[in-house]
């Protein structure tokens, strides 16, 4: 079975201004993590899409999947964990529970707050991760990184050309990312916030998918304000 | 729903922009598209200022295929292939929806399929069988111009069809002879062209001759001009004189000139002139019924793919259009994976 996995684990601290977090805020006419879980349901290869939300945001993303894309059965929103490894154990616990995990199961792990993500990177993301068993979207980088350890002087600049900016989906073989997380020492899993890092770590290949500049994070409110003015323009 | 669509901003400059669309209409993937001589003017920047400042930005190309991503009334699978339909109705009216003011046009009114997504009504889509070439496909919009021209020169000739003329040597003029060829196998196909090493591909028609080398003697019953822009009007004119009275001249060719028409020969031979542009669903189910009870077009059709490209960025585009550009004869592919 084909899993994505919405990861909407965090409050929004890093948007300022607002309570409501980022995920709930409304790009264009509808709450951003709408658009982002649209994405998923309409493509048919996925199996079930699962939500993964602060405990005392369930109700109400319940309640905003049936008014804005109704009733689905294969829409689950559950509770996510206090970490992003957390959150992404908590949904595949909850698919070994409801529905079994074969050699053959995929996760696609999404953040809640890119909405922009195209059709052609999830697919491209499930064909990558049915060859190779993980991949992660990215983008080549444009600016120039600078390495510095003191945050004062710089370390060294690393040639651009091996650098690329992550975005997700991050994609896994369930049974793979299952087993890799599960051999984590505590210290491994204390410092690994990226679910690609793990296998990166115990040596194993990740397949790098092609992203798109315009498959940003909304993170801070600029973005959110930068989202809703190409939303606007996209209508001229 | 958001959807990334890739727009022509100004000539020879595309650009990602972002879309919103409701879930209530089919989904579609763009899979091969088709570069038409209609997006090579916008991108060009050959259409007159005051057009491309009122229609850019647009996402260019009108002829194309995709796979179905979801359709919520269950009738089409995810996976099915498609031909999309361009020209999008919004009421009903008394002419042909292609020739309605009433309707939109991808690609001329507004966005065309160069984009990650295209929704659709479920009639702007037609199903194709998973075995029909890809590339030949992509361009079914342009067969179903000429299938549409057949079909109503079909209604309103009344003299003999012995002999049909088809002038022009480029894409349109190959597929109109093919498709008069498939509709006609009794009638005498002959094609005018221009360029010799383009009409040497025309080995399926009774004849070809050159414009400048045309027997003294021949007559023809009825004629299909395919030629367009400032040759159209020596297309008519070679036409005019070489045609029976009471005969049919389908006109296809665009021109973006006023061309003068010798109108005294026309009241005289009692002569009628058709226009034909753009086609409607009847038309591509037609096509497509067409091509599945004669599979050997394919091999026909599949003559005019000049150039497939990759399109996995919007610079793959660009050169795809430059190429497009140089191209003499033939289609450029898109093979659409942004």
């Amino acid at each position: 079975m084909i899993f994505a996995a919405i990861l909407a684990g965090g409050i929004g601290s890093r948007m300022g201004g607002t309570d409501t977090p980022k995920q709930f805020l409304t790009l264009g006419n509808k709450p951003v993590i709408i658009h982002t879980i649209e994405k998923f349901v309409i493509n048919e290869k996925i199996d079930k899409t699962i939500v993964l939300i602060p405990k005392n945001f369930i109700n109400h993303t319940i309640n905003l999947i049936n008014e804005y894309i109704g009733q689905n059965e294969d829409i689950i929103v559950i509770e996510g964990g206090k970490t992003r490894n957390d959150t992404i154990m908590n949904s595949i616990s909850y698919i070994e529970e409801n529905f079994g995990i074969d050699d053959e199961s995929i996760i696609l792990t999404h953040d809640s707050v890119r909405p922009f993500v195209t059709h052609r990177i999830i697919e491209d993301n499930i064909d990558a991760t049915r060859r190779y068993g993980a991949c992660d979207t990215v983008i080549p980088a444009t600016d120039t990184i600078v390495e510095s350890v003191n945050g004062r002087t710089v370390e060294s600049i690393p040639v651009r050309d091996y650098y690329y900016m992550g975005q997700t989906p991050q994609s896994f073989n369930i049974k793979k990312l299952f087993n890799l997380i599960n051999s984590l020492t505590e210290e491994e899993s204390n410092i690994l916030t990226d679910a690609c890092k793990i296998f990166t770590l115990k040596d194993e290949d990740v397949y790098l998918v092609d992203g798109e500049v315009t498959n940003i994070k909304i993170t801070y409110p600029y973005d959110l304000k930068l989202a809703n003015t190409i939303l606007e323009d996209g209508h001229d | 729903m958001i959807n990334i669509v890739y727009r022509l901003k100004s000539p020879k400059f595309f650009e990602e922009a972002i879309d919103e669309t409701e879930l209530d209409g089919v989904i579609v993937r763009p899979t091969y598209l088709s570069i038409c001589q209609a997006d090579q003017r916008y991108y060009q920047g050959s259409r007159p200022a005051e057009v491309l400042e009122a229609k850019l930005p647009m996402a260019l190309i009108h002829e194309g295929i995709g796979e179905v991503v979801h359709d919520p009334s269950g009738e089409l699978k995810s996976g099915d292939n498609v031909v999309i339909i361009p020209n999008t109705p919004t009421q009903d009216d008394v002419c042909r929806a292609n020739y309605s003011y009433k309707s939109k046009f991808r690609g001329s009114g507004f966005d065309g399929f160069t984009s990650d997504l295209i929704k659709l009504e479920s009639d702007r889509v037609v199903k194709i069988p998973n075995d029909f070439n890809p590339y030949v496909s992509s361009f079914i919009e342009l067969i179903t111009v000429a299938y549409q021209g057949i079909s109503k020169f079909s209604e309103i000739a009344v003299t003999p069809k012995d002999v049909l003329g088809v002038w022009g040597d480029g894409n349109l003029g190959f597929i109109t002879a093919l498709l008069l060829k498939v509709n006609y196998p009794d009638s005498r196909i002959i094609v005018f062209g221009k360029h010799l090493e383009n009409l040497n591909l025309f080995s399926f028609v009774d004849e070809t001759c050159q414009i400048h080398n045309v027997a003294q003697n021949l007559i023809i019953d009825h004629a299909f001009e395919c030629v367009g822009s400032s040759a159209s009007q020596s297309a008519v004119d070679q036409i005019i004189d070489l045609i029976n009275p009471q005969g049919v001249i389908s006109l296809f060719g665009v021109s973006e000139y006023p061309v003068p028409i010798n109108t005294r020969m026309i009241l005289e031979k009692g002569l009628t002139i058709q226009g034909n542009s753009r086609s409607e669903r009847e038309d591509f189910v037609g096509v497509v019924e067409t091509l599945k009870q004669n599979p050997q077009l394919f091999e026909y059709l599949e003559k005019l793919v000049t150039n497939v490209c990759e399109i996995n960025t919007l610079n793959d585009l660009k050169e795809a259009f430059d190429k497009d550009y140089i191209s003499h004869f033939g289609k450029t592919i898109l093979k659409w994976n942004k």
